[in-house]
C-alpha cells in the first residue's frame, strides 16, 4: 500500500484545534504533496505555518481526518513515518554544549543508523556543508549560519526521502543561504522530496515549482509557481503573496 | 542498546560541559559537608575540651559562695571568672570578654545556705528521735542564683549548664547540711577525709553506645554529619538534571527527538544511568574525604559501615530516588527558573522534614507523620543503622521498603506528567 502512494505527504480532512484556542485551527484541511516536489508553504506571520510542519512531522497529533508520509500514517504508524523524513526546524535543534560530530552522532544513533553509518554520514555532511573545520568544536560559539548549518545536517543524516525545513535561511548571510539552498537543490536532484516553508519569497522563487498560500488555518492559493503567477497576472511571488494576504500587520 | 550507549555519552558529555552544575553538585556539597562537621565537632569540644567561658558576680561573703565557685569550676566544663560585685555592669562585662553565660550569687546566699541546713538537719534529727537546736529555726528559700546568658547559646547547651550548675548547687547545700548534723551529732566539726568520700566518692556513669554488631565506636559529629549531607548532596543533582530535562523540553532539540524514530524513553533511562553514577560518585568523594582527608584538617575520620553491601545498595536506591525526584521537578517544570528554584527549596524541606536537620526522634506530631513522606527520612536512618550502629542490610530493610516505594510512586507520576503533556 505504502509503495503504491503517489504522494509524499497526504492530507486529508484533517482537523486540528490547541487546547486553549489561543492560536490557529485547522478544520477539514487538504493538502497532497506528491513524491519528488520541492514544495513552498507560505504565509504571514500567524497563518499556521509551523503549526502545519509539527502536524506533518507528527509532533502534534491530529484531532480528526488523517496525515499520510507515504503511505504511512503519522498517528498510528508513527515508528515506520519517522524513518522516513527528516526535520529541520526553526529553532537551532540540537545540544549547543556538543559539537557538530558529537551531535550527528546522537542523532544519527536516534535516526537508526550504525555506528558506521554514522561515522560515513558526518565525514560527508560536514564536508559539504563547510564544517568539517569545526567538527570538534562547541557549537553554541559558532555564528547564526554555521548553526543553521549544523541543524540542516543533522535533518538529513539518515538520507530521508521527505525533508521538512521550517525556514532553515532565517537570520543566515547571502553566502550561507546560497550555500543551503545549493545543498537543498543537490537533495531534490536525488529524489528527496522538501517541503519548505520561508519568509523569504525570493529565494523560495527559484527554489519551489509547487506552492501554497496559507492563511489562518487555510489555503488560499495552490499549484505550480509560474501557473500561479501568470494565472494572477503578477511578476513575483512577493506581489501575489501581498495581493492575496493584504498589507496590514500579521501577529 | 547503540542508541541508549550514544544516548548516555551524550548526557556525559554535555554534564562534563556544565561547570556550574558539576560546582554545585560536588564542590558545594563537599564545602557543606566539612563546614557543618567542623562547626558540630567544635561544639562539642566547646563542651568536652576547651570550656564555656563563664563569669561569676559573687555578692555574697561567706564560705558558701567560695565552695560554689570551686563546685563550678570542679564541673570541668567551664572556664570561670570572677567579676566586680556590680549586676549591672553584666552585659558589658559579657560582651567585653566574648562569655556567653554569667552567675549573680546573691548577697546572702552563705547565711541563707547555713540557715536552710539548720532547719533540714534539725528535721532530720526530730525525725530520727534526737532534738537539736536547729529545730526552732524557721527560714525562708535561699535567694535564687541568677544565670545571665546570650541569646545565641542553643536552648540544648543551656539547660545542660542548668543542669550542671543545679548539680555544683546541690553539692554546697549538701555539704552544709551534712556538717551541721553531724556537728549536732557529734558536736565537733566533719573530719576533711569523711566529708569528701561522703560528698564526692560519686558512683560513675559508664557511657556504651548501644550497636546491633556489638563494636563500640562512639559516635562524633563525622558519624552524625557526613551521611546526612551525603544524602542532601545526592539531591543537589536536581539543580543540573532538573534544569537539563527543562532545558531539553522547551529547546528545538526535544522536538527533534520526538520526530526520530526513537523512543524518548531512552533520554528517559540514559538520564537515569548518567546521573545515578553521578550520585555513586559525590557518595564515594564524599565519604573518602571524610575517612581520609578529615583527620588531616583535626576533623574525626569516618569509620566506614561493616557491611559494605548494604551500604552500596542503600547509596544506589537514595541516589536513584534523587535522580527520580529530579527528572519530575523537571517535567512538571516550565521554565529552567522553576525548576531550580521549586527544585532547591524543595530539597531543603524534604532535608529538614527528613532529619537532617534536626534530628527526626525530636519532632513532635505532624511533623513525624511528615518525616514519614521525606525519601531523605528513610535513607537517612538507613544510613545511620548502618553508620552508627553497625547494622547489617537486614537491618535496613524497613527503611529501604519506603524508599523503594517513594521511588516508584515518583516514576510513576513522572510518567503521567510526560503523558498528560504530550511529552511521550
Amino acid at each position: 500500500m505504502a509503495l503504491k502512494d503517489p504522494f509524499a505527504v497526504n492530507i486529508t480532512d484533517m482537523g486540528f484545534r490547541y487546547p486553549d484556542n489561543a492560536e490557529v485551527s485547522f478544520s477539514k484541511f487538504n493538502l497532497k504533496i506528491a513524491k519528488g516536489e520541492r514544495f513552498g508553504l507560505f504565509g504571514p506571520n500567524g497563518a499556521g505555518k509551523t503549526t502545519l510542519m509539527n502536524l506533518m512531522t507528527g509532533v502534534l497529533p491530529v484531532d480528526e481526518g488523517s496525515i499520510t508520509i507515504l503511505g504511512y500514517e503519522t498517528g498510528s504508524q508513527k515508528n515506520e513515518v519517522n524513518k522516513l523524513f527528516g526535520f529541520v526546524p526553526q529553532d537551532f535543534s540540537f545540544y549547543q554544549e556538543l559539537s557538530p560530530a558529537e551531535n550527528l552522532e546522537f542523532f544519527g544513533a536516534w535516526s537508526g543508523l550504525t555506528k558506521q553509518e554514522i561515522k560515513h554520514r558526518t565525514d560527508e555532511l560536514l564536508q559539504i556543508l563547510g564544517l568539517d573545520d569545526v567538527r570538534n568544536k562547541q557549537v553554541q560559539k559558532f555564528s547564526g549560519g554555521m548553526k543553521r548549518r549544523v541543524n540542516l545536517a543533522i535533518g538529513v543524516i539518515h538520507n530521508p526521502a521527505i525533508l521538512f525545513l521550517d525556514e532553515p535561511t532565517v537570520g543566515v548571510d547571502v553566502q550561507t543561504r546560497h550555500a543551503i539552498i545549493d545543498y537543498l537543490q543537490e537533495l531534490n536532484k536525488n529524489g528527496t522530496t522538501l517541503v519548505y516553508t520561508s519568509h523569504q519569497l525570493s529565494e523560495a522563487e527559484g527554489l519551489c515549482e509547487q506552492v501554497a498560500l496559507l492563511d489562518d488555518g487555510h489555503i488560499i492559493a495552490q499549484g505550480n509557481m509560474n501557473t500561479l503567477l501568470k494565472e494572477h497576472s503578477y511578476d513575483s511571488l512577493e506581489a501575489l503573496f501581498i495581493n492575496l494576504t493584504g498589507k496590514e500587520l500579521r501577529d | 542498546m547503540f542508541k541508549l550507549w550514544a544516548t548516555i555519552r551524550k548526557d556525559i558529555r554535555v554534564l562534563l560541559r556544565d561547570k556550574v552544575g558539576i560546582s554545585l553538585m560536588f564542590v558545594m556539597p563537599i564545602i557543606l559537608v566539612v563546614v557543618v562537621t567542623s562547626i558540630q565537632n567544635s561544639t562539642f569540644q566547646l563542651v568536652s575540651k576547651n570550656r564555656l567561658p563563664i563569669l561569676i558576680c559573687n555578692k555574697d561573703t561567706g564560705q558558701s559562695s567560695i565552695q560554689m565557685i570551686k563546685a563550678i569550676g570542679a564541673i570541668g566544663m567551664f572556664k570561670v571568672s570572677q567579676i566586680p560585685k556590680n549586676e549591672n555592669k553584666i552585659a558589658n562585662a559579657m560582651q567585653n570578654t566574648d562569655a556567653m553565660l554569667s552567675i549573680v550569687i546573691p548577697a546572702n546566699f552563705s547565711a541563707k545556705v547555713s540557715a536552710k541546713s539548720k532547719s533540714v538537719a534539725g528535721k532530720a534529727l526530730t525525725s530520727f528521735g534526737l532534738q537539736g537546736d536547729t529545730l526552732k529555726n524557721q527560714v525562708g528559700d535561699v535567694d535564687p542564683l541568677t544565670l545571665y546568658y546570650n541569646p545565641v547559646l542553643q536552648e540544648s547547651l543551656r539547660l545542660s549548664v542548668k543542669g550542671a550548675l543545679q548539680s555544683a548547687l546541690q553539692m554546697v547545700e549538701s555539704r552544709e547540711t551534712l556538717r551541721t548534723l553531724y556537728f549536732s551529732i557529734n558536736e565537733k566539726q566533719l573530719p576533711e577525709k569523711l566529708e569528701n568520700e561522703m560528698l564526692n566518692n560519686r558512683t560513675p556513669i559508664n557511657e556504651i553506645p548501644v550497636s546491633k554488631d556489638g563494636t563500640r565506636i562512639t559516635p562524633n559529629a563525622t558519624q552524625h554529619n557526613v551521611p546526612a549531607w551525603t544524602i542532601f548532596a545526592m539531591f543537589f543533582v536536581i539543580m543540573s538534571l532538573g534544569g537539563s530535562v527543562v532545558r531539553e523540553k522547551v529547546s528545538g532539540s526535544y522536538i527533534r527527538l520526538k520526530t526520530l524514530p526513537t523512543s524518548y524513553h531512552v533520554a528517559l533511562i540514559s538520564k537515569q544511568i548518567t546521573y545515578l553514577a553521578v550520585t555513586l560518585l559525590q557518595a564515594a568523594v564524599i565519604f573518602s574525604i571524610g575517612i581520609w582527608l578529615f583527620p588531616y584538617v583535626n576533623l574525626p575520620a569516618l569509620n566506614p559501615p561493616s557491611d559494605l553491601l548494604a551500604l552500596l545498595i542503600t547509596t544506589l536506591i537514595c541516589g536513584w530516588c534523587a535522580v527520580s525526584y529530579a527528572i519530575c521537578v523537571g517535567v512538571f517544570s516550565d521554565t529552567q527558573e522553576q525548576s531550580n528554584g521549586f527544585g532547591a527549596v524543595s530539597i531543603v524541606i524534604l532535608a529538614a522534614i527528613g532529619g537532617l536537620m534536626v534530628p527526626s526522634f525530636a519532632m513532635q506530631g505532624a511533623f513525624k507523620t511528615a518525616a514519614d513522606i521525606s525519601p531523605m527520612h528513610w535513607c537517612l536512618q538507613a544510613y545511620y543503622t548502618l553508620f552508627l550502629e553497625g547494622g547489617k542490610l537486614k537491618d535496613i530493610l524497613n527503611n529501604l521498603i519506603p524508599l523503594f516505594i517513594i521511588t516508584v510512586v515518583i516514576q510513576i507520576i513522572t510518567y503521567l506528567g510526560l503523558k498528560r503533556k504530550n511529552l511521550i
